[in-house]
Parts: C-alpha cells; sequence; structure tokens
C-alpha cells in the first residue's frame, strides 16, 4: 500500500473526517507558505496543481488562478523543484491534466514527483481506458494515481474505476467543473454510498465546496473533503497564506464537529 | 501500432478502438466517458440504420442542395498550367461543408433524446450550421466563439442569433477557437444529460473524430464518382485546407485507397502537423502546437476557421503513415489566392480553402499537367468585411 492511502486509511479509520485543501503551484510567490498554512490548520493532505494553459474540468476560479501561476513563470519543473525542499509531514498529491505528464514523458514525470516527495497524483482527463501506459509507468513507484467518480458514473464504471484507484477514490459532487456553489446537492450522499458500497478505499468529495456549511454536509455521508475554489479566489484576491489557513481551520472545525 | 501503412483498406476503415495509429484516444473526464460512450453506441446504430440514412440523405438533398457540383476551373487552370476541379461545399445550404456534419448530429441527438446543442465554432461556419439544424429540428442550440472571432465574424454571430441560438463569447485563452471548445466541453460536463455536444470537425474525443469523418465522407463519395464522370480517371492530385481537418478528411476518404496524393493545407501560423509534436487536448492525442512544458499554444491565422494549435488524429496518421501530406501558406498568398479565385472563376472562396488554393498557386510547377481536385470547402461571404478592411480599396 502507498504511503498515501496508508496516512490517509489510518486517519481514517482513527475517526477522523479527511481535510485536503488544493493550491494553484505557483499562483503566489509563497504558495509553499499557503501549504504550510494548510498543515497547520489540519489538512491531511494537499493538492497541489500545475497549472496547465486549457483546463476544461475547471471553472473561471480556478482557471483564473492557473493564468496568474503561468504568467508568472511557473512550468512542471519549477512547481516540482519547488516542492522538494517543502518541511511538511502530510503527503503532498498533484493534480494537473494529461498534456503535463505526457510532454515530459509519462516515467520522467513520475520520477520527478518521487523526488519532490509527491505521493499521489489525480488527472481528470485520463478515464481508466486510457489509464494503461500511465499506469505502467508508474509502476511500483510510491505514487497513488487517484481515480475520479462521477454522479453519473454507472455502477459498472464505479467498480471499475475504484478497482484501479490508490490512495482514495475522488468523488465528484456536481455535474460540471470546480467552482464555488452555495449548497451541496443531492449526488454527494448518493455518490458516496454507491462508492463506499464497492469500496473501503477513503472516499473525497470535492468540486462546489466553499464554506464551513458546504463542507459539512459533503464530508458527513463521505470521508472527508476537497477544496479549491473558495480558496483560490482568496489568493486571487490578495489574500495571505495565513488568512488561507484560516479559512481551512474553519473547515477543518465544522468537519470535525460531525 | 496496428495499421498496416500498405494496405489502403486499413486506412479510413472503421475505428473500433478510437485509435489511429498512436494518435486518437478518449482523453475525457469520468462525467463525459458515458456520454461518448452513448454517442458512439447510437451512431453505429443510427449509421447501420436505413431508416435513419434515409432521413439524412432526404435532408442532405433537399434541404442542403446536395449533390454539390464539381466545377472545372478553365481559366484559372491555364493561368496555372494544370487541370483544377473544385468541389463546391460552398453551394451547400449555409455556406460550407459543416452542414454534412451537423444534419447528421443533429438527427442523431433527436433520435438520443437530447432537446439542446451545444457546438464551438471558429470562423462561425460550423456555428450557423448548427444553429440552422437546431431551427429545422426545434432544438435548443448554444454555440460558444471565442471574443476575438465574433468581432472578425460579426455577420456570422448575428445569423446565428437570427436563427433562434445563444451565442456566448469565450473570454479566456487566446480568445478564439481552443478556448470556444474548452468552453463548448465546460458546458456539456454540466449538462450532459439533455445536451448533445455537436462537436464541428474530425477533432476530440472518440467517437468524435469517426463519426465527423464518416459524415463528410459524403465529400469524397461525391467528388469521386464526379471525377469519373468527367474524366474517367481519378484526379492526381487532392487537396483541401486543414484546420480540425474535417473537410479534408471528408474529401480524402473519397480518394485513399486510389493513386492520388492527398495534400492537406494547414496555416503557417497554425500548422499542427507541421510544427506540432505529439500532446494530448480536447479528448484526443495528436499534434499540437505547445512549448516545451506542454502548455498548448495560441495559433496565428487569418482565418478563424483555422486558427487552431491542434488537428485531427486521423491527419496525425495519415501523416505519420505518409498517405497525406501537410503543407502550410502564409496569410499573404492567402489572400492572394483569395483574390485569384474571385477574379479568374467568380467565386469568392472562403479565406479557409483559399489555403488550399495558395498552396496550388505556389506548387504549380511540381503540379504543372496536373489534374488537382480542390475541396472549396465554404464560401468568401463571410470574410468580405474582413478582407475589405486589409485590403482597403481595390
Ligand atoms: C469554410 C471552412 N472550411 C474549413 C474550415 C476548417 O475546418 P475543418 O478543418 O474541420 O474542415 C472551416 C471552419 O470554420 C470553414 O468554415
Amino acid at each position: 500500500m502507498g504511503t498515501l492511502e496508508k496516512h490517509l486509511r489510518e486517519r481514517r479509520d482513527s475517526g477522523r473526517k479527511l481535510l485536503m485543501p488544493y493550491v494553484t503551484g505557483g499562483i503566489t510567490d509563497d504558495w509553499l507558505d499557503v501549504i504550510r498554512a494548510y498543515e497547520d490548520a489540519g489538512a491531511d493532505g494537499v493538492e497541489v496543481n500545475i497549472p496547465f494553459s486549457d483546463p476544461v474540468m475547471d471553472g473561471p476560479t480556478i482557471q483564473a488562478a492557473s493564468d496568474q501561476a503561468l504568467r508568472r513563470g511557473t512550468t512542471p519543473r519549477t512547481v516540482l523543484s519547488e516542492l522538494r525542499g517543502l518541511d511538511v509531514s502530510i503527503p503532498l498529491i498533484v493534480m494537473t491534466y494529461a498534456n503535463i505528464p505526457f510532454r515530459m514523458g509519462y516515467r520522467r514525470f513520475v520520477e520527478e514527483c518521487i523526488q519532490s516527495g509527491v505521493h499521489g497524483a489525480i488527472i481528470p482527463d485520463v478515464p481508466y481506458e486510457e489509464m494503461d501506459a500511465w499506469e505502467e509507468a508508474v509502476g511500483d513507484a510510491d505514487l497513488d494515481t487517484v481515480m475520479l467518480a462521477s454522479p453519473i458514473s454507472s455502477d459498472e464504471r464505479l467498480a471499475k474505476l475504484t478497482a484501479r484507484s490508490r490512495g482514495f477514490v475522488y468523488g465528484v459532487n456536481v455535474l460540471g467543473v470546480t467552482g464555488e456553489r452555495s449548497e451541496v446537492g443531492t449526488w454527494t450522499a448518493d455518490l458516496a454510498g454507491r462508492v463506499k458500497q464497492i469500496t473501503d478505499l477513503p472516499v473525497v468529495m470535492g468540486f462546489g465546496i466553499s464554506s464551513p456549511e458546504t463542507a459539512a454536509a459533503a464530508a458527513a455521508p463521505s470521508d472527508g473533503v476537497i477544496v479549491a475554489s473558495a480558496i483560490m479566489r482568496l489568493l486571487l484576491d490578495g489574500g495571505s497564506a495565513l488568512e488561507a489557513g484560516a479559512f481551512v481551520a474553519d473547515l477543518r472545525r465544522a468537519i470535525d464537529g460531525l | 501500432m496496428t495499421t498496416t501503412p500498405t494496405a489502403a483498406d486499413s486506412i479510413m476503415g472503421d475505428v473500433p478502438d478510437g485509435r489511429f495509429g498512436r494518435f486518437g484516444g478518449q482523453f475525457v473526464p469520468e462525467t463525459l466517458v458515458g456520454a461518448c460512450q452513448e454517442v458512439e453506441h447510437e451512431f453505429r446504430d443510427a449509421w447501420a440504420d436505413e431508416a435513419f440514412r434515409g432521413r439524412l440523405d432526404g435532408l442532405l438533398r433537399d434541404y442542403a442542395g446536395r449533390p454539390s457540383p464539381l466545377t472545372l476551373c478553365d481559366r484559372l487552370s491555364d493561368e496555372l498550367g494544370l487541370r483544377l476541379l473544385l468541389k463546391r461545399e460552398d453551394l451547400n445550404h449555409t455556406g460550407s461543408h459543416k452542414i454534412n456534419n451537423v444534419l447528421g448530429q443533429a438527427l442523431l441527438a433527436q433520435r438520443m433524446g437530447k432537446e439542446r446543442l451545444v457546438a464551438e465554432t471558429g470562423a462561425g461556419q460550423h456555428g450557423v450550421a448548427t444553429a440552422t439544424a437546431a431551427a429545422l429540428l426545434g432544438l435548443d442550440c448554444v454555440v460558444y466563439m471565442g471574443a476575438v472571432d465574433m468581432e472578425r465574424q460579426k455577420l456570422n454571430v448575428f445569423r446565428m442569433r437570427l436563427l433562434g441560438a445563444e451565442v456566448r463569447s469565450a473570454e479566456t485563452g487566446s480568445r478564439t477557437l481552443k478556448d470556444a471548445v474548452n468552453e463548448a466541453m465546460r458546458d456539456w460536463v454540466a449538462t450532459v444529460e439533455s445536451t448533445h455536444y455537436c462537436l464541428g470537425s474530425a477533432m476530440g474525443p472518440h467517437p468524435y473524430p469517426f463519426m465527423v469523418r464518416e459524415l463528410h465522407r459524403v465529400i469524397g463519395t461525391e467528388a469521386r464518382e464526379q471525377c469519373l464522370a468527367l474524366d474517367g480517371r481519378d484526379p492526381d492530385v487532392v487537396t483541401a485546407c486543414v484546420g480540425g481537418g474535417s473537410n479534408a478528411i471528408g474529401i480524402f476518404s473519397g480518394f485513399v485507397d486510389t493513386d492520388a496524393e492527398l495534400v492537406g493545407v494547414e496555416p503557417a501560423g497554425g500548422a499542427a502537423v507541421g510544427r506540432g509534436v505529439p500532446g494530448i487536448v480536447h479528448g484526443s492525442t495528436s499534434f499540437l502546437l505547445q512549448d516545451d512544458h506542454g502548455q498548448v499554444q495560441e495559433a496565428e491565422s487569418i482565418s478563424a476557421g483555422l486558427d487552431y494549435p491542434g488537428v485531427g488524429p486521423e491527419h496525425a496518421h495519415l501523416a505519420e503513415l505518409g498517405r497525406a501530406r501537410y503543407e502550410s501558406v502564409t496569410d499573404g498568398e492567402v489572400l492572394d489566392a483569395f483574390q485569384l479565385l474571385s477574379r479568374t472563376e467568380g467565386i469568392i472562396p472562403a479565406l479557409e480553402p483559399a489555403h488550399a488554393l495558395a498552396w496550388v498557386s505556389r506548387a504549380r510547377e511540381e503540379l504543372a499537367g496536373k489534374t488537382v481536385l480542390l475541396n472549396l470547402s465554404g464560401r468568401g461571404d463571410k470574410d468580405v468585411a474582413q478582407v475589405a478592411e486589409i485590403l482597403g480599396e481595390l
């Protein structure tokens, strides 16, 4: 079992809801401080986005975050090399689109992730049908590939993608792209329940989590939440790493109260 | 690789696994995989269903005006020292080849019980065709168009709105075709239960490159018969402009098993086959203009319909097999060709197929005495205002 999965299972099995905030690599000069602030605020892992020019699963906020990072000269290599010296103990998961690792070469990308202390990867435009080459490149490296489950995935697809998923299963709360939403819909409990029937991997829900209330609502039927747009908006609006951390601490309290 | 380069009949046949050699695939988020599979399944069913084919053929004939004629260009042939035949897709209803694909996909959407079409458009021709089919079949229609393209193709924006479609501007990135595709895919992810994505070129995730090619195959099939009727033989060269590659793949499909040389013509500022390297964007692996880090680069072309950094995966495959070759021409050469055809034949071409003519004109020595079939994919009405601005007073 990979480091990421072991860590998340242990925390989940101890009765804790998982909280995994997201940061766009290179969004600001002090984006590594943002990760440190997440850890201090009680995050269980951090999703680190390697920005891509054409993020089709992302709404306006994360598009803007990606654009800002790219304009600052961010590349896959700058993100990974800056992560190399990072002094945090929670696992890091990279999230990016297929062309980024494809261009670098899957094998090379995996090696760089490992050298940077990354333990998981999320590539939303690589469904399991297209996953063989990537899986082969990962081989037995300690890098868990996290698969996304959609509210409209058939039971058959859920079974297959769950079987290929390592670390956790990323449940998508909505039909649509990333972005803040005021409420968590009925799909969340439905999808979390369906995935939990198939697997004992942690099931963590993301997309649309924007407040302590929505975090609690999505964490209740699942094992935890991923939060992205709400924090990226805060940073885009000039908020500091500490403010991002304070927001994550609010979410922590909300899901710990469950 | 499973393809045999020499066996012509293995090229441009069925695509059971969505792969064209090492290109193609279905790189879409999980939410869209089921939808792509449904489109493939329904398309295969429909394509084997005589009633569906009859309905489509009827619309192509009685509504779109097919078959489109084949025109022998006497004066321009003389001037260039070769024999130029034009496949007149410009004479189709809505003014381009795009209607072939759209009528097929709109009927398919109806068959799947979808009440809404979403599309991207560059020059606006695919958007106009989609809006037209939506009006014809009573479907809702939303078209995404880059803000830059909305400016340079104002007339088509108005036409789409007149036809009852909603046109939404894509304000991100280069604000051209690539960004319109991004927005259309984002829309589809959110609306997939009620909406069919009517993709406008032979690109995107499987089954689109395959399906769009089959829907444009009519161009090549007709042209082959027309060439045989006229000359009793196949042309020496078949050429077409390549943006995503739908009009080119349509006409190539009729001649892939002949000795005709197949030549795709890209804009110099968007030569994905010519200057791209393999990449994954918009659902498939193909040649792509991108930087060393994998960020997609912005294409730059006078022609909104070819202003795209990628290309359909089957063209990448044909290029790699050597079955087709890809040339590129500059905006200046295109403007010359645009005027040349207008003056010598009384046909104002769209800027897109003017690319193919620009190559023919430049390669006239190599082509001397040969019969060249050029797919005139669209008419130039939409471009006249833009060209007038560039050329000024004539
Ligand atoms: C007349 C015409 N030809 C060609 C194209 C390019 O598309 P494709 O390469 O798919 O044929 C367009 C696109 O807008 C067009 O309007």
